[in-house]
């Protein structure tokens, strides 16, 4: 019975983490950068709902809107200040250590507002869950609602790349800028519109861990963004299939790790499965191959 | 006989931008150490001087990977952290065996530089088969699984020798007089501190010494070969696989040197997030990218300001790191946004120099 | 006398393609040989074959009696293929003069220890390897600009760089994809002459790919036409051109 229980907090945390990996897929497949102040997104979303809930008073509902309205509007912004610049830099290191600098940036911003205490984040779901097995075994309310809600996300996005104009304009422009560019697309706005939804996504994803796990400081959002980064290459870096998969399997292996070897080494192992996956398939489970023309 | 006059005359200028490096780390340090005999700066400045020293060998050697060899490596720290504990794992066992404190930490350094170096080997080899933002994030893996697995190292030393345990201090099962020198996420204590603000700036030259030559040699110019283009250097007959090993190999080893450094500056030694993790591994990477990917003394004064600018804004207090971050943002998108660069070249006659001085 | 290159039914397929077909081809000494064909016929992708980019599933390379069927770049090199690119493989960040020297890599020794201590194998090699280097650049007209970056060259310079540059590895035959692509008549014309120069020069084995029809018809003395991956046709480069097939399929018409 244990075991199913670690699996399924497994999925649920792994439901986490590819929330946060479909927002850093998607921007390293646009905008071809490893947004390393993706995962302070995810920290400053938990704030924004945890103040309106506590300061503002607001329903947790209304918190979650709030947050993923506040997400979106940082990530457009900071994309436009301080990457755009960057999109044509002689070297793609530019911009990750600008991305860097925005990553300190939120992280010393909310340690001056929020402080460097840790602040208990009160769940937004009050469901307190199911009994299964006669009391056996028990699954919380925010466990199942993060499973769900992650689904609906990953079916909600699929469609909407496969299906909808925006989305088609953001496969073109993850192929080749240029030619989107000249079919009329509009490149600046579609690369906004990523960073857009990318961030209402960590949004998402803050406010269901810090339910998860309630306690939120300024640097919550670093190493569960590493994680989540870390689940895109694993999944196969730019595939919003690849990102769910890699999301819900790192999840699982760090609670199974965590539960069966230690806790200390389930971060270890974590990142020992990620090397072992890319010696045998480079470029992640769904990853393209791409071949240098000679 | 032209040409052979204009040859010399090109040594000549390559030789001379190398002992104008040297020059300015001598002079540094001649200045630093008289100002700090004379007492004219705070003992907290003085107490940076070795970690400078420190980041500015990490920094040289993280160029030889990302600047020499064209690849991004993230796990630059987990090499640091290996040399430091092997050291200082060394010099804890032999500190009463070996009184002679510069000879025990000769040998102590040369056990770091090897150790980094075999861990550099031992990844270097799947991590090298591996392109662009994928080798990235495996070396950030590797740099992780090493600061972690030292997290559950135990061991103990008693009557019946060495003892070793993943658990807890009970499982290494020793007799009472039996010493822990390895203690987990309590690290090792009690290391000699050896490290001085010399000894510091002596393995700064070994190390410019180092990478400055390599890169002016046959080996050098294979390895930029294959950064500027592998397809090229393969049909001229580079051995690809050889020469990243070396390069990544000869940085892991480097980065070792100042692990050993920083084990011996401090008194307890444990590896957490900002010390061996991913965090310094980006640190050091600011470092290379804001003193120009490839240039040397450039790297070499990035880790020079950008050490001293929080110290210098601790008036600040709160705000200091704030600034700091900013700071960043502003100086990367000045020296490389197009427009910028652009405007650079329109309106600051520096701007072209500069970028002559890059390459 | 045996041909310098011996090539037998070599082919390769990409996915269900058929890219390349029992490719024959056999080379003499100090020939001239010239490789034309429509675009995507596969040209390329023989060079790719012969230098190892990519391992033939089909048939056997000799080079001057050594089998190097499948084998890597790197050991093609050392047995004596050197190659140009249809678009310009430079070390671009390095001087002229160290394209070259990269070139002369596998021609001169000393150790990683000698390299970093400055010891005396460094400075003697280093002086052979500078000198050997000039005279190559001064062969291409390009000695004066040995300290230049390879990429602020000129386009008809870098082209002559990359075949100084194939040519330090001290091949027995040398590849050159396309060497006029891209230049006017006039550079064109001068590009013939150094050709036929490096021949003479170094008493060199050449195989070009070319669309320029009068460099083709200039300076190779024999030629096989590539269409669809398979020999069209082989032989003297007269009467390969006069072939009504030939005329067909690659002139139009």
């Amino acid at each position: 019975m244990s075991f199913i229980s670690y699996l399924i907090n497994g999925l649920s945390l792994g439901s986490v983490y590819a929330i946060i990996a479909l927002g850093y897929t998607m921007v390293y497949g646009i905008a071809k950068m490893l947004n390393f102040a993706h995962g302070d997104i995810i920290m400053v979303g938990a704030y924004i709902a945890l103040m309106s809930m506590t300061q503002a008073g607001l329903p947790p509902f209304a918190a979650v809107l709030a947050a993923v309205v506040g997400c979106t509007v940082l990530g457009v912004l900071i994309e436009r200040i301080a990457y755009k610049p960057l999109r044509n830099a002689s070297s793609s290191l530019a911009v990750l250590i600008t991305a860097i600098g925005v990553s300190y940036l939120l992280q010393n911003l909310a340690l001056l507002i929020f402080g460097a205490n840790t602040q208990t984040f009160s769940s937004v779901i009050e469901w307190k869950g199911v009994t299964l097995a006669d009391g056996a075994m028990s699954i919380s309310g925010v466990t199942i609602v993060t499973i769900v809600v992650c689904i609906i996300i990953m079916a909600v996005l699929v469609t909407f790349v496969q299906k909808s104009k925006p989305g088609q304009a953001m496969r073109a422009v993850s192929e080749d800028k240029g030619a989107a560019q000249l079919m009329g697309i509009n490149v600046n706005g579609t690369i906004a519109l990523t960073f857009a939804i990318g961030s209402a996504l960590a949004a998402v994803a803050g406010v269901l861990l810090c339910s998860a796990y309630p306690s939120l400081t300024p640097y919550t959002g670093a190493m569960p963004g590493i994680k989540a980064f870390v689940a895109a290459v694993f999944g196969g870096i730019g595939s919003i299939q690849g990102a769910f998969i890699g999301g819900l399997l790192l999840g699982i292996i760090e609670i199974l790790g965590r539960a069966y070897i230690s806790s200390q080494m389930a971060d270890a192992l974590v990142f020992a499965v990620l090397i072992i996956v890319l010696l045998v398939k480079p470029t992640g489970i769904l990853g393209k191959q791409i071949q240098e023309k000679v | 006989m032209r040409d052979r006059m204009k040859k010399i005359k090109n040594m000549n200028k390559n030789t001379k931008s190398n002992l104008i490096t040297y020059g300015i780390v001598i002079v540094a340090f001649l200045v630093m150490q008289t100002l700090i005999s004379t007492g004219s700066i705070s003992s907290l400045l003085e107490g940076l001087m070795v970690p400078l020293c420190i980041y500015i060998i990490l920094a040289v050697s993280l160029n030889l990977v990302v600047g020499i060899l064209g690849e991004l490596s993230l796990g630059h720290a987990g090499f640091m952290c290996a040399g430091a504990f092997s050291s200082a794992f060394f010099s804890k066992c032999m500190k009463d065996v070996i009184e002679n404190g510069t000879l025990r930490f000769i040998l102590a350094l040369l056990i770091g530089i090897a150790v980094a170096a075999v861990f550099g080997i031992i990844i270097g080899i799947p991590v090298l088969r591996l392109k662009g933002d994928y080798l990235a994030i495996v070396t950030l893996a590797f740099g992780e699984i090493i600061k972690n697995l030292v997290n559950v190292v135990f061991i103990g030393k008693d009557a019946n020798g060495f003892h070793f345990s993943t658990k807890d201090v009970m499982d290494l099962n020793m007799e009472l007089d039996g010493e822990v020198i390895v203690n987990g996420p309590q690290g090792i204590t009690g290391t000699p501190q050896d490290s001085t603000f010399f000894i510091g700036v002596v393995l700064i030259l070994i190390t410019l010494f180092i990478v400055i030559n390599l890169v002016n040699s046959r080996d050098g110019r294979a390895i930029m070969a294959i950064r500027d283009n592998r397809i090229a250097a393969e049909s001229v007959g580079i051995n690809i696989t050889k020469y990243k090993l070396m390069a990544f190999t000869i940085s892991a080893a480097l980065a070792g040197g100042a692990g050993v450094l920083y084990a011996h500056n401090l008194s307890t030694l444990t590896a957490n997030t900002n010390n061996f993790g991913y965090n310094m591994s980006i640190n050091i990477l600011v470092f290379v990218v804001l003193g120009g990917i490839g240039n040397i003394r450039g790297s070499m004064i990035a880790a020079v300001i950008l050490t001293l600018l929080p110290e210098m804004l601790r008036g600040l207090s709160d705000y200091r790191m704030l600034i700091y971050a900013i700071v960043l943002i502003l100086m990367m998108l000045f020296n490389w946004a197009p427009k910028s660069i652009e405007w650079r070249e329109k309106y600051l006659s520096f701007g072209k120099k500069k970028k002559e001085a890059v390459k | 006398m045996a041909a310098l290159l011996d090539v037998k039914n070599l082919g390769i397929s990409f996915g269900g393609l058929r890219a390349v077909n029992g490719f024959d081809i056999s080379i003499e000494k100090e020939q001239l040989y010239g490789l034309i064909g429509p675009n995507g016929a596969g040209k390329t992708t023989v060079f790719n074959l012969l230098t190892g980019v990519y391992k033939p599933d089909a048939g056997k390379v000799i080079l001057d009696g050594q089998d190097i069927t499948g084998k890597k770049t790197i050991d093609i090199s050392k047995a004596g293929i050197a190659r140009t690119f249809q678009n310009i493989r430079l070390f671009s960040k390095l001087s002229v003069l160290d394209n070259v020297k990269v070139g002369l890599h596998n021609k001169h020794h000393y150790s990683t220890i000698e390299g970093i201590l400055r010891l005396h194998g460094y400075r003697k090699v280093e002086k052979e390897m500078n000198e050997q280097a000039m005279e190559l650049l001064k062969v291409f007209d390009l000695a004066d600009h040995a300290d230049y970056l390879a990429s602020n060259l000129p386009y008809g310079q870098q082209r002559r760089l990359e075949i100084a540059r194939a040519l330090a590895t001290e091949p027995k035959l040398l590849l050159l994809d396309e060497p006029a692509a891209g230049m006017n008549p006039n550079e064109t014309g001068e590009l013939m002459e150094m050709i036929q120069f490096v021949r003479e020069k170094f008493h060199m084995t050449i195989l070009l790919i070319e669309h320029d029809m009068k460099l083709v018809s200039g300076i190779c003395e024999k030629l096989t036409v590539l269409n669809f991956g398979e020999v069209l046709a082989q032989g003297d480069t007269a009467s390969v051109l006069n072939d009504p097939q030939v005329i067909t399929a690659y002139l139009g018409e």
